[in-house]
């Protein structure tokens, strides 16, 4: 058990260390600082000695260790672009992206789980097939499609729905948050939906092929010949033993909904920090972009570790092999 | 795979007579063609695919017009509507046009022909490197198996068109700010092929294990047969089988990707638009009315996707002995 905790740990330092590295280099081969930095004045000796006490001449190794020390004490550079500290322009945008991967997490969770029961205990109805149709249409769509149609449909035909922004933010506890006020909530409701759906039909899929499962089992038929209502069947004895690996997958999916954040905020006009990330990308803010990739690894990272350390608790077969996943 | 290749040995003789007849006449006899004839949803699949990679590549003869030669654009022909005639220039436009005045079917050809080049380099590049890196680590093993599979284990994690976008940014973030333009392309090409190497790898990484241990492998050894040699003469092509599905996934995967980047505007540069990026410029005419700049250059989209991943999933199911 340890030994496989500290094997996982370790490779996770080992992958932030390499992002870190990614993200470093990006800053080394951007070409020359001290160029932008020194007045027109400078004479070479002073630009020489300026490079000399920033340290831009130590070898690689260095600066790179140097730069790890300025990241693990908070400090990420100045936007090329805004000219503010980047860890308070990514502080300031992380709560909206925060908000609605929240939001769109538990609509795919519910919903998923629902329709997933639905699927599986309506088998063959009408329905259920229908859903199972769709939803094989949904997965092939690509995100910024279901946005984008998302709005054509509620926003401009129906006109029900706003199609950019985060709408009236609340402040709590100084942190402005959209999902408190009805305005913001209704501001919410495409993109979360537009970003939970992929997952949703996952989480679906899965549901429903777990239950198929654990209804074939025996214990099932025992309820059943023991005279339990198909209710107390379906839900207090099937759903239950289908929830483990749709723990697993869901906590896995985490990461993903962030990933794909970066599209829905982008089509939403949503100020989160995917969008910051593409702006960034755009106008090639380096501080930002390394910056918001070691934030992605560090959550993708922290969140397979957990997921992992989870399931070698859960599942008992694995502390036989060295607990390596098996593939 | 072991399966495969044995059945094929062991069929050999019954076909053996048949070998005289020409290669489409054996090709008809194949389980692939009789599965082929037996699913119209794949049949539809196929031709609407060849469809569109022939209206890529002969866009330039099929297009009414010239999009992106700003001398034959006319302004007053702007948001023309689909299958009408321009109130004031009496041309006639058969999706209608954008705000420029540039026909949209026109505009749809070109860019596809993007999305397809984009989507073909960025596989082709995914498989070069995923099949070199396969072989290596499926027939050297030791650590260098060690560290590719690692590496490859941790990628798998991310999902690969976060993969491909954090690429793409660390890409443009290293390119010579002069040549930005020029390489967006490029740039495209290398994140999404660096993105969907690992499937490739650990496929044929796997095929790798079981051929290394044949005959064959040992005879080329035996007469002194350089590691590359048999590694790429001998063993590559017999584990090109599952390659071919990887591929066809993978392009639907890479087409969608590439559609992704480029409407986020980060992806293929307005000079050169792809599916994307017109679907990007469509969206901001979605509000006041202008539908067909954004319907069409989607459905086209759409009908690609749509047709890539459902052959690639009939070539999963077909090729695969289990599923027989």
């Amino acid at each position: 058990m340890l030994a496989f905790v500290i094997r996982r740990v370790g490779e996770a330092l080992l992958v932030l260390f390499i992002v870190a590295l990614v993200s470093f280099a990006m800053f080394k081969f951007m070409g020359d600082p001290i160029q932008s930095m020194v007045g027109q004045e400078a004479t070479l000796v002073d630009q020489e000695e300026l490079r000399e006490r920033l340290g831009l001449n130590d070898p690689f190794p260095v600066q790179y260790v140097a730069y790890l020390g300025r990241v693990l004490s908070g400090e990420f550079g100045i936007s090329y672009r805004v000219g503010l500290p980047v860890e308070e322009i990514i502080l300031d945008r992380l709560p909206a992206t925060l908000e609605l991967a929240l939001l769109s997490g538990l609509i795919a969770i519910s919903l998923g789980i629902f329709l997933g029961i639905y699927t599986a205990i309506r088998r063959d109805g009408f329905v259920a097939h229908f859903i199972m149709t769709t939803s094989l249409i949904g997965v092939s769509l690509p995100t910024f499609l279901i946005g984008v149609f998302l709005i054509w449909i509620f926003a401009v035909e129906l006109n029900v729905l706003p199609s950019y922004g985060r709408g009236e933010t609340l402040d709590v506890f100084g942190v402005p948050l959209s999902i408190f006020t009805l305005d913001g909530l209704k501001s919410m409701i495409l993109p979360a939906v537009t970003l939970g759906l992929y997952q949703m039909t996952l989480i679906m899929r899965l549901v429903r092929s777990e239950m198929l499962e654990v209804l074939r089992t025996d214990f099932i038929r025992f309820a059943r010949a023991r005279g339990l209502s198909n209710k107390a069947i379906n839900f207090r004895h099937a759903l239950k033993n289908t929830l483990v690996p749709v723990i697993t997958v869901t906590g896995l999916q985490l990461g993903s909904i962030i990933a794909f954040a970066i599209i829905t905020e982008t089509v939403f006009q949503w100020p989160g920090v995917g969008l910051l990330f593409i702006n960034a990308v755009n106008v090639v803010d380096i501080p930002i972009m390394s910056t918001y990739l070691l934030l992605v690894a560090v959550i993708f990272v922290t969140i397979n570790l957990i997921v992992d350390l989870l399931y070698f608790s859960i599942d008992p077969r694995l502390k036989v092999g060295g607990g390596s996943k098996g593939h | 795979m072991t399966e495969e290749t044995q059945r094929g040995a062991s069929a050999r003789p019954v076909f053996k007579e048949d070998e005289h007849l020409p290669f489409w006449k054996r090709w008809m006899d194949t389980d692939i063609w009789h599965s082929y004839k037996k699913s119209p949803v794949i049949i539809i699949a196929s031709i609407a695919f060849m469809l569109l990679i022939l209206s890529a590549i002969f866009a330039p003869l099929i297009s009414p017009y010239t999009p992106f030669d700003p001398g034959s654009l006319n302004l007053m022909n702007g948001f023309t509507e689909p299958m009408s005639k321009n109130d004031f220039t009496g041309d006639y436009f058969f999706l209608g046009t954008d705000d420029q005045g540039r026909d949209v079917f026109s505009t749809i050809l070109f860019g596809l022909r993007i999305s397809l080049f984009v989507g073909l380099a960025a596989v082709l590049f995914a498989m070069t490197l995923g099949v070199i890196l396969g072989l290596i680590s499926g027939y050297l093993g030791g650590w260098v198996d060690g560290v590719i599979m690692r590496v490859a284990d941790i990628q798998m994690t991310f999902p690969s068109i976060m993969v491909a976008m954090l690429l793409y940014g660390v890409g443009k973030g290293l390119t010579p700010p002069d040549l930005r333009d020029e390489m967006a392309l490029v740039v495209l090409i290398i994140s999404i092929g660096l993105s969907e190497w690992v499937q490739f790898a650990r496929t044929v990484r796997g095929a790798t294990l079981v051929e290394r241990e044949k005959e064959y492998v040992q005879a080329g050894h035996l007469i002194g047969l350089s590691k590359w040699a048999i590694m790429l003469r001998h063993i590559l092509p017999n584990v090109t089988g599952p390659i071919l599905v990887i591929a066809t996934i993978s392009l639907a995967l890479a087409i969608i990707a590439e559609a992704t980047l480029s409407f986020l505007g980060v992806g293929a540069p307005k000079t050169e638009p792809s599916l994307g990026t017109l679907i990007n410029v469509g969206r901001q005419f979605i509000l006041s009315g202008e539908w067909w700049i954004l319907l069409f250059p989607s459905l086209t989209l759409l009908a690609l996707a749509l047709s890539v991943n459902l052959f690639g999933d009939w070539l999963r199911d077909v090729l695969n002995p289990k599923l027989r």
